[in-house]
């Protein structure tokens, strides 16, 4: 892998500004654009702009499918976890202001960056396991072959 | 700053919380199997979870059955802006149906679904099955026009991979699926654009507030193309004759226990929605006005009890022909909604149960037939009626409800709606349904004749099915002879129903008064 050296570089100096951003728009999304499904895919995007310039195995090493599919998971878990938290507290199900009966208002803020780190976890889950589905499935390509 | 507000707050109860937890209890079971990702886990939570979906469908049809209704607003959001859950007898029933039949069909699916599918699908097999369970209960218990769609995207999407399971079988599935997903595509993309259309008039979601706006816009053109889209492409769903092209295949090869779930509710919820859609968001008059039920619904159910039978009686495939059969008895339900009377809906309400029932104790006995025979074929399946007793007798009781002889589920079915054809004064109808009914007996007798009549296959193995799978089978093979005796139960939950539904949104104005006063308070 000594080719493309240029790629390489900038590739391993963008993954962490992308993760860092992904992590902004998912934290930031309930004052400007963005949220969990935004945040989800850019996610996504720092792990297959890595898979596609260091190939599946080098991602999948980071990343093993295995984790993926649970966090498809875990972020619906998550999800339905706040809701169901709610009931627990004795109000409808996704009724957020239950978490801050006080200041209804507050309770809505944190309600929502629960269910949107679900919906993040998710997303991220879901689009690099579509990434993984198609890049496994063509033959692997060698050195050679660039 | 916001300031701290003592607002009194009574506690919701378990009971209250009913409505939600029918789709949650499933709902969560799926992603649960996913993230503990033990493959003997999975059959386990979602045996439980569809038998606390059973039970909790029960109470919501005794808390309605007087015709009440009862409304759940979820995140405290009052509808009309709020999604909101709405129980009524119409849909409790397809609720309890809905359950029912995931409750029966697990066991069965044990030892069927370890014969047709490798071992390392079972834990994603059984989380898609409990998608698809979420998804069609989810159709029908919501209130809101759009969670509609969003529902059925879930049951459908998970379907569709259920579906493509039987390629470990038959590759041939994964061409049933893809055509599944193309045809109900095009029929979800069909109903959400009356959906979209809907909401350009009515500038609402909620169906019983979408209902009061749409008074009175019987000659808006928007309204009128919105009816349409939603008609065909529910209709799609439904498998209505002509689009039913995608239903043959779908059921010949996705796995038995998946064919056995998807014939026996599926196409209900879908007819469900239709019914919803017709009678409770546009009026009762705005349907008759458009003379959908007399020029098309009325003709395309006829087509189909005729042209699906023939096409049965033709074919070599026993599971293929129980295909052909459903699309002949949508018919039936199709013809109990253009009939256009309380009668007439009560027919298609019973029907939607008892046919669920029998094609449930069918589609089981294929899938013992599967495992002993290896496949459904009439050369394969030779004499094995006397080789299966069990498996045979459930067929034999299967196909006597399917031809409606008395004494079976069919029959209920088939009489009330002969006797909504006479209360119509269409006496010629009633004969067409008995005349349709006489085909149904050919296709039937060849599967007898078959089973019982031939000399057996040599490659076949000669023993009865195991016990998971016999007494599945049997319940509903039991179920098809109780409801066929005892009326009382189905015909009040039906006739409930469709009063609600022939009364259109009057049996829902209620909300905007009942969401005022939550209002004001």
């Amino acid at each position: 892998m000594e080719h493309h050296l240029i790629l390489r570089v900038v590739t391993k100096l963008l993954v962490g500004t992308i993760i860092l951003f992904a992590f902004y728009v998912q934290f930031h999304g309930d004052f400007s654009p963005g949220g969990g499904f935004q945040a989800g895919v850019i996610m996504a995007v720092a792990f297959i702009l890595y898979g596609l310039v260091f190939g599946l195995d080098a991602v999948q090493q980071v990343f093993p499918p295995w984790i993926v599919h649970k966090l498809v998971a875990l972020g619906v878990l998550v999800y339905a976890g706040t809701g169901i938290w709610n009931m627990v507290l004795g109000y409808e199900f996704l009724h957020y202001g239950s978490l801050n009966p006080h200041h209804m208002s507050h309770g809505q803020h944190t309600g929502i960056i629960w269910v949107e780190a679900g919906v993040g976890i998710t997303v991220t889950g879901v689009m690099i396991a579509i990434f993984y589905a198609f890049a496994g499935r063509a033959p692997r390509l060698g050195d050679d072959d660039w | 700053m916001a300031t701290a507000v003592e607002v009194h707050h009574t506690a919701l109860t378990l009971r209250d919380h009913l409505p939600i937890l029918q789709i949650l209890i499933p709902f969560c079971t799926a992603p649960l199997i996913v993230f503990l990702g033990y493959r003997s886990l999975a059959w386990p939570m979602a045996f439980i979870s569809s038998l606390l979906s059973l039970i909790i469908a029960t109470m919501l049809l005794i808390q309605v059955s007087d015709g009440s209704y009862i409304s759940y607003h979820l995140g405290g959001w009052a509808p009309p802006v709020g999604i909101e859950y709405r129980v009524d007898a119409a849909n409790a029933f397809v609720l309890f149906l809905i359950s029912a039949t995931a409750t029966v069909v697990l066991p069965f699916a044990l030892s069927s679904v370890a014969h047709e599918i490798p071992c390392k699908n079972h834990a994603l097999f059984y989380a898609c099955f409990m998608l698809c369970v979420t998804g069609l209960m989810g159709v029908v218990i919501t209130g809101d026009a759009f969670n509609v769609f969003v529902f059925l995207e879930i049951s459908s999407l998970s379907t569709y991979v259920l579906v493509s399971q039987g390629s470990y079988r038959d590759k041939r599935a994964l061409t049933a699926a893809y055509d599944y997903l193309i045809m109900g595509t095009i029929g979800a993309t069909f109903f959400v654009i009356g959906i979209g259309l809907l909401y350009m008039t009515t500038g609402t979601l909620n169906m019983a507030d979408m209902a009061d706006r749409l008074v009175g816009q019987g000659g808006n053109r928007t309204v009128q193309a919105a009816f349409a889209f939603i008609v065909v492409g529910m209709g799609l769903k439904v498998a209505i004759y002509p689009l039913h092209l995608w239903l043959p295949s779908a059921y010949t090869y996705a796995p038995s226990a998946v064919t056995t779930f998807l014939a026996a509710t599926a196409t209900k919820a879908a007819i469900y929605v239709v019914l919803r859609f017709m009678f409770t968001v546009f009026q009762p008059d705005f349907v008759f006005d458009t003379h959908i039920l007399v020029w098309i619904i009325g003709p395309l159910a006829l087509l189909a009890m005729f042209a699906a039978s023939l096409i049965a009686i033709f074919q070599t495939d026993f599971k293929r022909m129980l295909a052909y059969s459903s699309i002949a008895q949508i018919g039936y339900m199709m013809l109990g909604i253009a009939m256009f009377s309380v009668t007439g809906l009560t027919a298609t309400m019973v029907h939607l149960f008892n046919h669920g029932i029998t094609k449930a104790v069918l589609f089981m006995a294929v899938g013992a037939l599967v495992l002993r025979a290896g496949s459904t074929f009439y050369d394969r399946i030779e004499g094995m009626g006397r080789a299966m007793p069990l498996t045979g007798a459930a067929i034999v009781i299967g196909g006597l409800s399917l031809i409606g002889v008395p004494g079976t589920a069919g029959f209920i079915s088939k009489w009330m709606l002969v006797q909504a054809a006479f209360e119509g004064g269409y006496w010629w109808l009633a004969l067409i349904i008995v005349a349709s009914s006489l085909l149904a007996v050919l296709y039937v007798w060849r599967v007898v004749e078959v089973l019982y009549l031939h000399t057996p296959h040599p490659d076949a193995t000669h023993t009865e099915a195991p016990l998971l799978m016999i007494v599945p089978m049997w319940i509903a093979a039991l179920a098809c002879l109780y409801f066929g005796l005892d009326t009382r139960f189905i015909l009040d939950a039906a006739s409930t129903a469709a009063d609600g539904l022939m009364a259109g949104s009057a049996g829902m104005s209620e909300i905007s008064s009942a969401a005022a006063a939550a209002a004001d308070h």
